[in-house]
């Protein structure tokens, strides 16, 4: 079979699976919906959380951005991985506890004002809507490469996937088909790895590979990498050239901002127990870093491969996967000298580069370069589309259970019938589900960096409110309502200034403290706990009753169905 | 669970006052915050200390037995390890001090 007739094979086999999996587990209750009815074990949850978690931008574009990046990659490795300790030690299962169905719940209660969970629920849509506009590009980009469709039609595709499976099944469909997602775009990441690892090093396992020794020159990989790169004219791989100051501010954004995630938290409000909050944590982390292990390793290996097979090498004995990447404008190869060979180098070299490379080549083009057969093509594709699907609905969830239940039932409209809120559920979905799918046509941007950008919003918005919320009896909501504003105000401030209205601007030597918009999130955290904290010291304290649900969240005693209250 | 037999030998324990109780759960509190305190340090050292502002000087060393410059090898492997085991230590004593104070859950469902 052709490549080609694989990817359609695998996808379709995949699609499915999906389906199948959301009419057996369709949702009856509005506690199915939001939390799929509390009843999902531990090592299921951290499985569906990895996929919900995982998105097209660390699928498709992680590796190859890291591959460019070098050790500057380690913020994202680092920062999408640290915020889960965050989630396990401070939020999960508290959150558990009080047992809500959606963030804004949480903060509109603790806060004791529907002002308060008003700016909850606007902060939850508009951190979800800038995450899933990346993910519905991500499908588009996959469908156009790999099964030569309009990247347009890729999308629209891709909407009716996730319309059938979420407005089905909610939560509890979105569950158990991110759980066949996870392992598939799992298997679709390791099997090229391995196969690039033994390759390269001679060993199997990826993670040791990295560490270990290039079979070509017998030297040390990591040593010999730095070595070409030192030649071409690049930094050194290991050591980066992003200032000590910045990579440590966007690691943070990005820590903080996976712990304030909205999609992220409400994962943890779907197993039965307050101990079940916390070792799925911990499942949801051994998932994830399977991958963002593997990432960083795949990046060095991918990084090698190119150096060695187009360096300086006559344009005519370019191997067959550079000729067929040409073809999709994603490698681009434009002879400035006149020579016939490839210049590839970076800004030290005294030569012109003469070749771009699109970061996303770096995981799309593995089994090509490795020469794998058909089907590991195919399954490469079918990942993609699982981790980027996956992480769309989960956003989409939050976007329905926003309008739903934050602003219908608990704001608006109390009145409302179960089954109200539930059809309500389902239509706001649906309509979620095309503007996500509008963005995806018209995207805002790259992937990776509208993504990052979601992760600014939510590290300053929610992380500082619901930590204080827990351990803090003495915050007020006239604290947390202003600290939301102000954090989220800053941000988006800071963002829209350097990357929409002066791009031109947009380099270390206008930055605040040499900060970049994507580590801002930090600094707009660190506003939003200041002036929380400032204006509560200022402001009468929580009612008696809003104390005790504080002491009642701390102690796990208890937990099983406090939903039942709403 | 295996607590000394009480010298007093009483048949059933006595009724415990609110007061009572409010402490326990505030000494909880206290353990917890106390766990929680010692395991970010090590989760701040391990990314930012070694991944970060120390990475430059540890580059000068390999980790044991591979070819990793170390400060990398913590920003882009190491870190993530240690994370993962961070979660799982915090696991297992949360359990023992839920046990310990009596506020774990019950074992249905």
């Amino acid at each position: 079979m052709t490549v080609q007739a694989w990817t359609f094979v695998l996808v379709a086999a995949s699609f499915t699976l999906y389906i199948g999996i959301a009419v057996w587990s369709r949702a009856t209750s509005t506690k199915d919906f939001y939390v799929a009815g509390t009843g999902v074990s531990p090592l299921a949850n951290g499985m569906a959380t990895a996929a919900d978690w995982m998105s097209a931008a660390s699928f498709i574009s992680m590796a190859g951005l890291i591959s460019f990046m070098g050790y500057d990659g380690s913020v994202y490795l680092m920062g999408w991985t640290g915020g889960y300790v965050l989630l396990a030690l401070l939020l999960a299962p508290y959150l558990r506890k009080y047992g809500a169905f959606t963030v804004p719940d949480f903060v509109g209660d603790r806060y004791y004002s529907q002002t308060a969970r008003i700016v909850a629920v606007v902060c939850a849509i508009f951190v979800s809507f800038t995450y899933v506009a990346g993910q519905m590009r991500g499908v588009g980009i996959v469908f156009g490469r790999f099964l030569e469709v309009d990247v347009n039609v890729g999308v629209i595709i891709g909407c009716f996937i996730v319309l059938f499976y979420a407005v089905l099944g909610g939560m509890k469909g979105i569950t158990y088909t991110q759980v066949a997602q996870y392992c598939v775009l799992i298997f679709a990441y390791m099997v090229p790895a391995i196969f690039l690892s033994m390759m390269i090093t001679g060993n199997p396992i990826p993670q040791l590979g990295l560490g270990g020794t290039d079979q070509g020159t017998g030297m040390a990989l990591l040593e010999r990498l730095n070595g070409l790169h030192q030649e071409l004219g690049f930094a050194a791989y290991t050591s980066g050239t992003k200032s000590m100051l910045d990579v440590f501010f966007i690691t943070a954004a990005l820590m903080v901002g996976t712990a304030g995630l909205p999609h992220v938290i409400i994962r943890f409000y779907t197993v039965p127990r307050v101990r079940d909050a916390r070792i799925s944590v911990g499942w949801a982390l051994v998932f994830i870093a399977l991958l963002y292990t593997t990432a960083p390793a795949v990046a060095v290996f991918a990084r090698t491969n190119l150096i060695n097979s187009v360096a300086d090498t006559p344009y005519t004995e370019m191997p067959e996967w550079f000729t067929n990447w040409e073809a999709t404008g994603l490698l681009e190869f434009d002879d400035a000298n006149g020579d016939g060979r490839v210049q590839f180098v970076g800004p030290d070299s005294p030569m012109t580069n003469e070749l771009t490379v699109d970061r996303d080549i770096m995981v799309l083009a593995n089994p090509e370069i490795a020469n794998l057969p058909a089907w590991v093509v195919g399954l490469v594709a079918a990942g993609g589309l699982a981790a980027a699907l996956s992480t769309a609905a989960g956003l989409l969830l939050v976007v329905s259970s926003a309008v739903s239940h934050d602003l219908l039932k608990r704001a608006f409209l109390p009145a409302i019938t179960e089954k109200g809120e539930l059809l309500t559920a389902r239509i706001s979905a649906a309509v979620a589900v095309v503007i996500a799918g509008y963005f995806g046509i018209n995207p805002p941007g790259f992937v990776a960096q509208v993504v990052a950008f979601a992760f600014g919003l939510a590290a300053s918005s929610f992380f500082p409110v619901i930590i204080l919320g827990i351990f803090s009896k003495r915050t007020t909501r006239e604290g947390a309502i202003l600290g939301m504003i102000s954090g989220v105000t800053l941000t988006a401030a800071y963002i829209v200034y350097f990357r929409l209205i002066h791009p031109e601007l947009d380099n270390a030597a206008n930055w605040w403290f040499g900060i970049s918009p994507e580590g801002i999130g930090t600094v707009g955290m660190l506003v939003n706990f200041l002036v929380t904290l400032t204006v509560s010291r200022f402001t009468p304290p929580p009612p008696p009753h809003v104390q005790e649900l504080v002491e009642l969240i701390r102690i796990p005693k208890g937990a099983s169905g406090p939903s039942e209250a709403h | 669970m295996n607590e000394q037999p009480s010298e007093s030998a009483l048949p059933s324990q006595p009724a415990v006052t609110d007061l009572e109780v409010t402490k326990r759960h505030a000494e909880y509190w206290r353990r917890n915050i106390r766990y929680m305190w010692i395991l970010l340090a090590i989760w701040f050292l391990v990314s930012y200390g070694f991944g970060i502002i120390l990475t430059g000087p540890l580059n000068a060393i390999n980790l044991p037995g591979t070819s990793f410059p170390l400060g990398f090898w913590f920003a882009q492997q190491g870190s993530i390890y240690v994370f993962v085991v961070l979660i799982f230590v915090y696991v297992k004593l949360m359990n023992r001090l839920d046990q310990e104070f009596d506020v774990n859950e019950s074992e249905g469902i």
